[in-house]
């Protein structure tokens, strides 16, 4: 490993220790002002200099005109979890001026756009002005590209400051504008300048640097939702029924730009169709329709969307059809907090639908388990004739992290059990019976089923969420109707065998105190571990990867002390879900949650487990 | 003595379905018949249909037809969703669609509407009696104004017209009829089955049980008294030849030719009608709402619409059947997906 050495360029004055790959950035703009660019510029750029990074864009609910924060967290350590502490500000909105000032660390820096005339009011920062209307005019961009490139201005001004490779900017451009020429040309226009204004007239008087180190190789940077979309795409993905909502529009159309490029047959037809719906209603109907007609299908939508879908799943639940559901989870109840994430709608899916239901759900905590969980989720799906949930978020759908590259299935499909013509034939010889569609045969709650298609003539059945028989007959009978209902329940025990097991990160000599979490906070609570450790206190790591709860988790809970259920959410709903799964060990279980529409941090889950260690 | 079988070498008892549960009398059960008739006469071999339905009277009465074919009973308003993603698994199966007045006008508007728009290759039905039969005698969206219903009172809101939202929508082939006429039910239904498309009829079905009154537009008495069919439809498979057509003067009959070579014949009544027509077809459902006519028939076909396969540019192979070499990309494209990220 190399280890990270300060520019040569960047003179240091004297007697200031630099501070080297290791600070937040957070840039405040105006939304809409198309700041996303260079905020993912500037991240890019770093990662490609070797550097842990990792970026998150806090947004409004809005398409232009309101403040957006992005904050960039560099990284020498590898920590990628969210900063409430902003070393560096880059101040672009007279709006959010005064609360970005506010915000700077002491002994931090601020950049700040020249034309906002507002007192600064700090003598513990430095300070540093950017003539960002001028050099923005000085670029020849045309009137309506000049807000555009206004925030190139402090990409280039950040580089020379920061020790940021223009080499790696130019890339992160091409990158961005797929190689066209000439929106590349005039944003490094704008960079190249800015960065020489900076050499010219700013005197480096602040300790952060950015020097390349060889951290990032074998990593790639991507969000959750192409992760999803992508796959989706390799588990044979055929029918995706779909209604925009933030923030799960963009797995839609990620499978909408990659499906015709991966999924043509020999004469140019597509072996997919993906269909944006009236309304969720609609977009989950379809994908049931297509499940039931034995076609791998999904929808993805996030927490009101599945509040619409929810009488349909319960349907695709009772009637016993594969079906895959993706919610990419925002901030509710309601329209909540609709550009923010969080982790409140894990009970909602495990117990939806009426009656007694239980779902099964795969929780993804980065871009490379989102892809795995795409492609397992169908085969899971098939095989227990279920509709199965992927609960990702906005943080992890969104965001572009820093991930390890796709790895390609290691199994097989696993279409579960579904006879062809040929295969009701067999059936009959080798369980000496009809076959029907609800009879388990098996012993495991899960009958063999017929698809559309099949021109069997004994293939056929009635499909219904009404009361039914073994062989798919209306029944209002009582013993057919508890035999059923415990028959689906038996499904969930196979789905405990079936679903991806928990990570499991341990302390050398094991440690007393477990921590439990799932999903995006997974980063949070790592480093959260380091510092307790540091402090003293060791702690054991589980992150639950899917629901029901599998034996391991079972035996995390008894092998420790005490365990502190960490999560993103009000009620603390995983702890919920334990105290009921684990009644005996419920004493021990403590609930870490919270919910602020922000990815967590680990200082919060730090605080809180010391907090409650010195109880 | 051996049975009467069809050209699929099949009974028409093995068309049928389950005993129906409807009250007697019911339209539904008249109409229930025709589609067994029709699906027998055409030698259509039941597992090419899937049968679709939502929630109501109407929609239980899948199960009274066609127990070869795969069926779902969906959700209220909602049979049209099911049957899209259902339909595009294997696009050689024909939908056979069964909603209500209340499925399809009220809660369902919202799917019917748009299922026209997408022109699903199925046969819609809406069993209409402008009334909730299940939940026993609530007002319907096609409950005519003023209708008095027992503990309802009297309803005072506009009619939803399915045949004029099914025009306006775009729809590919909209007809109405009446369930008191089985011989014209049966030859629209087989026409609409023939049809690549979406294939709306609108059938008054009266309900026997909570508005049959004298007078009321969707009751027996009014239907028998009142409809009037604006041509007389048969329909010709394509294996047969067109003898008919000499028998009638020219202009006296109107012939539209399908895609797959069958005709329907249209011979002309009192009016010169044009079904392929949108701007007639509007014109004859205002009439036919203005005056409180039950005027029955072929209101519009346009027979070339690319249906949703068409438009998803869909192979005419199965896709349900594909295997795991046909639906998961090769080792190397994610190697190159790979490299094509930051």
């Amino acid at each position: 490993m190399t280890t990270a050495q300060p520019s040569e360029k960047l003179a240091l004055p004297e007697g200031v220790e630099p501070i080297i790959n290791d600070f937040s950035i957070t840039v405040g703009t105006v939304n809409g002002s198309g700041s996303q660019t260079s905020n993912t510029t500037l991240m890019r750029a770093i990662f490609k200099m070797g550097v842990p990074v990792e970026g998150k864009n806090l947004f409004p609910s809005n398409i232009q005109g309101l403040p957006t924060w992005f904050t960039i967290r560099v990284s020498k350590d590898g920590y990628l979890a969210r900063r409430e502490e902003h070393e560096i500000v880059v101040a672009m909105n007279p709006a959010s001026f005064a609360r970005d000032v506010a915000d700077v660390l002491p002994g931090g820096v601020l950049f700040y756009d020249d034309s906002i005339r507002l007192a600064i009011g700090r003598d513990d920062i430095t300070v540093y002005p950017m003539p960002v209307k001028k050099l923005a005019k000085a670029s020849g961009a045309p009137s309506s590209l000049r807000n555009y490139v206004a925030n190139m201005v402090y990409v280039g001004v950040l580089a020379q400051m920061l020790g940021i490779d223009l080499d790696k900017i130019r890339f992160a451009l091409d990158f961005h504008f797929k190689g066209k020429e000439k929106p590349i040309a005039l944003n490094m226009g704008v960079v190249e300048a800015a960065a020489q204004w900076a050499a010219e007239n700013l005197e480096k008087k602040d300790p952060y640097m950015v020097a390349p180190m060889d951290k990032t190789e074998g990593y790639i940077m991507t969000d959750g939702n192409v992760a999803a979309a992508l796959g989706s795409i390799y588990g044979g993905v055929q029918f995706v029924g779909w209604y925009p909502i933030t923030p799960a529009s963009s797995l839609a159309e990620t499978l909408n730009e990659y499906l015709p490029k991966l999924r043509k047959d020999k004469d140019g037809k597509h072996t997919f169709a993906v269909v944006q719906a009236e309304d969720e209603l609609a977009a989950i109907g379809m994908a049931i329709g297509a499940g039931w007609a034995g076609l791998r299908s999904m929808t993805s939508t996030s927490g009101p969307g599945v509040s619409l879908m929810t009488e349909f799943i319960g349907l695709a639940y009772a009637a016993e059809v594969p079906v895959v559901i993706w919610n990419v989870a925002r901030v509710g109840p309601s329209t909540g907090l609709p550009t923010r994430t969080g982790q409140g709608d894990l009970t909602m899916l495990f117990f939806l639908g009426h009656g007694d239901t239980n779902n099964a759900i795969l929780i993804p905590a980065n871009p490379t388990e989102a892809f795995e969980f795409g492609w397992k989720a169908f085969d899971i799906a098939e095989r227990l004739q279920a509709p199965v949930f992927v609960l990702s978020d906005l943080d992890l759908g969104m965001n572009q992290w820093m991930t390890k590259p796709f790895q390609y299935p290691d199994q097989p499909m696993d279409r579960g059990k579904i006879l062809w013509e040929d295969d009701l034939e067999t059936f009959a010889e080798k369980f000496k019976m009809e076959w029907g569609r609800y009879v388990d045969v098996d012993g495991d709650g899960i009958p063999y089923r017929t698809v559309p298609g099949n021109r069997h003539p004994r293939s056929a059945y009635f499909t219904r969420g009404t009361g039914h028989d073994d062989y798919a007959r209306y029944s209002e009978d009582p013993e057919n109707w508890e035999h059923l209902q415990n028959r689906i329940k038996q499904k969930f025990q196979v789905a405990r065998e079936l679903m991806p097991l928990p990570v499991v990160y341990e302390t050398e000599g094991g440690a007393e105190i477990g921590l439990i979490g799932f999903g995006t906070t997974e980063d949070a609570i790592l480093e959260a571990r380091d510092q307790l450790m540091a402090a003293g206190i060791p702690t054991d790591f589980m992150r639950v990867r899917s629901l029901p709860c599998s034996h391991h988790l079972d035996d995390f809970v008894k092998n420790h002390k005490r365990v502190y259920v960490v999560e993103l959410n009000r009620d603390g709903q995983l702890h919920q879900i334990l105290t009921m799964h684990l009644p005996g060990q419920a004493e021990k279980m403590v609930s870490v949650a919270h919910i602020d529409g922000l990815p967590m941090t680990a200082r919060w889950v730090r605080e809180q487990i010391m907090a409650q260690e010195a109880k | 003595m051996a049975t009467r079988t069809n050209r699929a070498g099949l009974t028409k008892q093995q068309y049928r379905g389950a005993p129906s549960t409807l009250c007697q009398g019911c339209g539904h059960n008249s109409i229930a018949s025709q589609i067994i008739a029709a699906a027998y006469e055409l030698d259509i071999v039941p597992e090419n249909i899937v049968k679709f339905s939502g929630i109501g009277c109407s929609s239980k009465s899948p199960t009274y037809f066609l127990s070869r074919s795969f069926g779902f009973n969906g959700l209220h308003g909602r049979m049209p969703s099911l049957a899209t993603g259902a339909l595009l698994a294997d696009v050689s199966l024909k939908g056979m669609g069964v909603s209500g007045d209340g499925d399809t006008a009220s809660i369902g508007m919202g799917q019917f509407k748009y299922v026209v728009r997408r022109n699903l290759d199925m046969v819609y039905i809406v069993e209409n009696n402008g009334v909730y039969g299940l939940t026993k005698g609530q007002f319907s969206a096609t409950a005519e104004k003023g209708l008095t219903l027992k503990k309802q009172g009297t309803n005072p809101y506009m009619p939803v017209d399915i045949c004029m939202e099914a025009v306006i929508g775009g729809a590919s082939f909209v007809a109405r009829s009446f369930a008191g006429d089985p011989k014209q039910v049966k030859e629209l239904l087989k026409a609409a089955i023939q049809h690549k498309g979406l294939a709306i009829i609108d059938i008054i079905s009266p309900c026997v049980s909570f508005n049959n009154r004298e007078g009321s537009y969707h009751s027996y008495s009014w239907g028998k008294a009142h409809e009037t069919p604006i041509h007389d439809i048969s329909f010709v498979p394509s294996r047969e030849e067109i003898i008919l057509k000499e028998a009638f003067e020219p202009g006296e009959i109107k012939d539209v030719t399908l895609h797959d070579g069958s005709h329907i014949l249209l011979k002309k009544l009192d009016r010169d009608y044009d079904p392929t027509s949108r701007v007639d077809a509007i014109q004859i459902l205002d009439e036919n709402y203005r005056n409180n006519l039950l005027l029955t028939g072929l209101i519009y076909i346009n027979p070339g619409q690319p249906t949703l396969a068409d438009i998803h540019n869909l192979p005419d192979y199965a896709l349900n059947r594909l295997t795991e070499k046909d639906l998961r990309p090769s080792p190397e494209t994610l190697e190159a997906i790979n490299a094509q990220m930051f």
